[in-house]
């Protein structure tokens, strides 16, 4: 059976995550491989609770949907709780500084996202690509290369340098920890 | 009826099915009347019509012609004028089809400003249902579901559509046929969305209901109580209760709806 | 030449089909989960010299749609669950007068506003019997976003082919979903046109005479020199309205012909390890991915399991039922509602096998574990 990588992405409304999901998973194509992305989210454009999925595989990907991601981002403590138990075993969960951690058996890397966007960058809004950094640096499940692609095909004209910025500060953020 | 308007109507679908006295016939004759004055070209012509009495008009009429569902004759026409900007749309519809059921395509299509040209054939009740009242019945009048006297308050359609964007409005009533005609002639030609409401007559129902009399009685009330819109200007609410009001309310300018969606066919195409 | 592969929401795949296909006119009404589909549309169909417009509710939309077609322009809607009844009566005047038209129908949970975001199957009976009265109707139905594409192609061609309404049943999995996908290339497709009438040879156009004897009358559209009358009352062969029984009777059976008498051509569906199957999943959608993955764990396992994928979910595939081989026993009817593809499964089988339901209700995609779970819960006990 073919190998397939399991992401979520999860938050509230207005953080971008959506976003993030279109560039792994175009990266992922980039690369070669087979990708999805789906997305769950309520009434509200901003706010309430929002997440994205991805799904990366060698092979076919006939079922869609996540349900044991081996790497789960939570940026909000209401997102981790609820998502931290579906975390496949040899997962890693990678949490947002400003949420308080919590006793879960899953590797939890904890790294200052939201903050990174806001005072390196200057914009609290590409935290989604800080954390799209941070995912492609600690997993490998994309080479930088296509995500760098990616970013640059997806997000809004004029903002590419922006959000490749806030990628690669994510990256570091990282390498740093590692 | 004269011989040459004749190519006009499909003529082995006749007699048709209007009661003796109705106006509709009037008024799709006076349609007629405009389309052959203008020398219009037959083909490039397209009748729609709603359900109800006046709406089995376009089966009378020799040209493209499309019998809708009921009150959604100006949503077809908007996707025929917008598929064929060149066609000449018509629109026939009644009381009840224009402004109960089809109310929210009427005044869109009159806030789009799409060239159309709507002739609502307003005989105060719905007919082809046997004399229910409807948005236009008067307020105190009879129908068969108001036996103790309406007590709903009735349309302006004018108005309504002078509110709602339509760029030519105006009022005629099947006594004033000549005039009629002549609305109805510049109704056509006017670019943008242009409506001539038509006080028409139903003795069998709304006459009958309302102990009216005949038809030709009914006739000489359209006589006795329209005044011209010059005339209203000059009088009371008071002495215009119970009048109508006929003539031209509106007839302005306005950027039409195809010709503003050719313009973004440009735009997205980049050549503008 | 077909294009690089990239990564596609299913709703975008469909109106890159509906323009591939010819579309040339939408309307619409907003309504989640189909809304990117108009959005694209406003986009795309200009560039292509197309019109797009934004009705005031889904009765104009649909309204407007036939009227475009009429006049000659391959047309679209795309609405979801509250939407489509609300189109229902214009459709069934498509279905009349012969209209050939889309309607794309991503379905949510229902009834009523029900889980505007969240995906459900059901609308299968709508998608048949929305209307009232006796018609005919084709439904498909995608499990892929390349599929979507695909099959919004064959929408249009089937609907310009039998002059018929045709309604693209998605779910709000796979209109949502961004997916891998290598569109065709555009030359290589065959697109069908609906069939004109030969002036050379008629000498009186009768826009409901069936002048080849294939049930299916040529379509003239308005303005274009022959002036004909369209009506949503039943008609004869002139577009005149009749009330005799024999007009009756000849345009419905008519109107069922056309479909039926093609239903080899219409019908479209794909076996997946039938051959030796003793128990066959049945499934459309979305949930079919989910099916598909469960008979791969299981075939490795030694489990004689397999999957009819239904494409064509209206007119009812049958034949798809008949060709299963001997060895199968046990039938499992995997949709997302409380069980309504399963009433159509269990007439095709007539009581040749052990018919199941696994029914998922709570707006949830179902998963391959809860299919693989059916599967042996029905092995078990069958």
């Amino acid at each position: 059976m073919e190998e397939r990588t399991e992401i979520r992405l999860s938050g509230s409304g207005g953080q971008g995550l959506i976003l993030a999901g279109i560039v792994l998973a175009e990266a992922a194509i980039l690369d070669g491989k087979n990708a999805v992305q789906s997305q769950s989210y309520g009434p509200e454009a901003r706010g309430g609770a929002s997440r994205a999925e991805v799904v990366i595989s060698d092979g076919d990907i006939d079922y869609p949907k996540v349900t044991r991601p081996k790497v789960l981002l939570a940026l909000t403590e209401q997102a981790f709780n609820r998502f931290k138990d579906s975390v496949a075993d040899d997962g890693i969960i990678i949490l947002d500084s400003s949420i308080e951690k919590d006793d879960t058996p899953r590797e939890i890397i904890q790294l200052p996202i939201i903050e990174t966007a806001k005072n390196e960058i200057g914009k609290g809004m590409v935290a989604n690509m800080v954390a799209l950094g941070v995912i492609v640096e600690l997993t490998k499940v994309v080479t930088k290369q296509a995500a760098e692609k990616a970013i640059s095909n997806r997000v809004p004209k004029g903002t590419e340098d922006l959000n490749l910025k806030a990628f690669h500060a994510g990256c570091n953020l990282a390498e740093k920890r590692v | 009826m004269r011989k040459s308007l004749e190519r006009y109507f499909r003529t082995d679908k006749l007699p048709h099915i209007w009661c003796p006295g109705c106006g509709n016939g009037i008024i799709t004759g006076a349609l007629v009347r405009a389309i052959d004055n203008l020398k219009l070209d037959q083909d490039k012509i397209c009748v729609v019509s709603g359900i109800g009495c006046s709406s089995r008009a376009t089966g009378y009429l020799n040209f493209n012609t499309l019998h809708t569902t009921h009150g959604r004759a100006l949503a077809f026409a908007t996707g025929i004028k917008m598929a064929r900007p060149d066609l000449k749309v018509i629109v026939l519809t009644g009381d009840g089809d224009c402004a109960a059921i089809g109310g929210n395509h009427f005044i869109h299509a009159c806030r789009r400003n799409i060239d159309i040209t709507t002739i609502i054939f307003n005989n105060s009740i719905y007919g082809m249902t046997s004399g229910q009242y409807s948005p236009l019945t008067p307020v105190g009048a009879y129908a068969t579901t108001a036996p103790y006297g309406n007590i709903d308050r009735n349309f302006d359609l004018c108005k309504l559509a002078e509110a709602a964007g339509a760029t030519y409005v105006a009022r005629g009533t099947v006594y004033h046929v000549p005039q009629l005609i002549k609305l109805i002639e510049k109704a056509l030609l006017h670019k943008g969305f242009s409506v001539v409401e038509t006080i028409s007559t139903c003795p069998t129902y709304f006459g009958r209901k309302n102990k009216l009399g005949s038809a030709v009685k009914m006739m000489e009330m359209l006589r006795d109580n329209a005044v011209s819109v010059k005339a209203a200007e000059k009088m009371s609410k008071e002495e215009l209760s119970g009048k109508i009001v006929i003539g031209e309310f509106t007839n302005v300018e306005a950027p039409e709806y195809t010709e503003e969606y050719m313009k973004i066919i440009k735009r997205a195409q980049g050549e503008e | 030449m077909s294009s690089s592969p990239r990564l596609m929401q299913g709703n975008e795949a469909c109106v890159e089909g509906a323009i591939a296909a010819g579309m040339r006119f939408y309307a619409g009404y907003p309504i989640t989960p189909s809304t990117e589909i108009a959005e694209i549309a406003s986009e795309k169909l200009p560039k292509v010299g197309g019109k797009f417009v934004q009705m005031e509710d889904e009765i104009g939309s649909m309204g407007a749609v036939i009227g475009a077609s009429l006049a000659g322009l391959k047309a679209m809607t795309a609405t979801s669950g509250p939407g489509f009844s609300l189109k229902q009566e214009n459709i069934g005047f498509a279905c009349l007068a012969e209209v050939p038209c889309v309607i794309v129908n991503v379905q949510r949970g229902g009834p009523s506003t029900g889980q505007p975001t969240l995906p459900a199957q059901g609308d299968v009976m709508q998608a048949r019997w929305g209307t009232h009265g006796d018609h005919p109707i084709i439904v498909l139905s995608p499990s892929y976003v390349g599929e979507v594409f695909d099959l919004t192609v064959r929408a249009f061609n089937l609907s310009e082919k039998y002059r018929v309404p045709c309604i693209l049943l998605m779910d709000e999995v796979v209109g949502h979903l961004r997916e891998k996908v290598q569109l065709p290339d555009p030359a290589t497709l065959e697109i069908i046109n609906r069939k004109k009438p030969d002036l050379s040879k008629i000498s009186h156009y009768n826009p409901y005479e069936d002048y080849d004897g294939d049930g299916i009358p040529p379509m003239a559209n308005f303005g274009e020199g022959i002036p004909f009358h369209v009506t949503g009352l039943i008609h004869d062969t002139t577009g005149f309205p009749s009330t005799k029984p024999e007009v009756t009777e000849a345009l419905i059976g008519r109107l069922m012909r056309k479909i039926y008498n093609n239903i080899d051509d219409i019908i479209d569906f794909e076996k997946y390890f039938t051959d030796d199957a003793e128990t066959v999943i049945v499934s459309f959608g979305s949930p079919a991915r989910s099916a598909i993955r469960a008979v791969k764990i299981l075939r490795n396992e030694g489990v004689k399991v397999g999957l009819l994928r239904l494409k064509t979910i209206w007119p009812f595939p049958r034949k798809a039922f008949r060709e299963l081989p001997s060895t199968v026993r046990n039938i499992i009817v995997a949709e997302m509602n409380y069980g309504q593809l399963i009433e159509p499964v269990e007439a095709a089988c007539a009581g040749k096998f052990n018919i199941f339901g696994l029914n998922k209700f709570n707006c949830e995609l179902i998963s391959p574990d809860e299919v693989i779970a059916k599967v042996r819960e029905v092995n078990k006990n069958a």
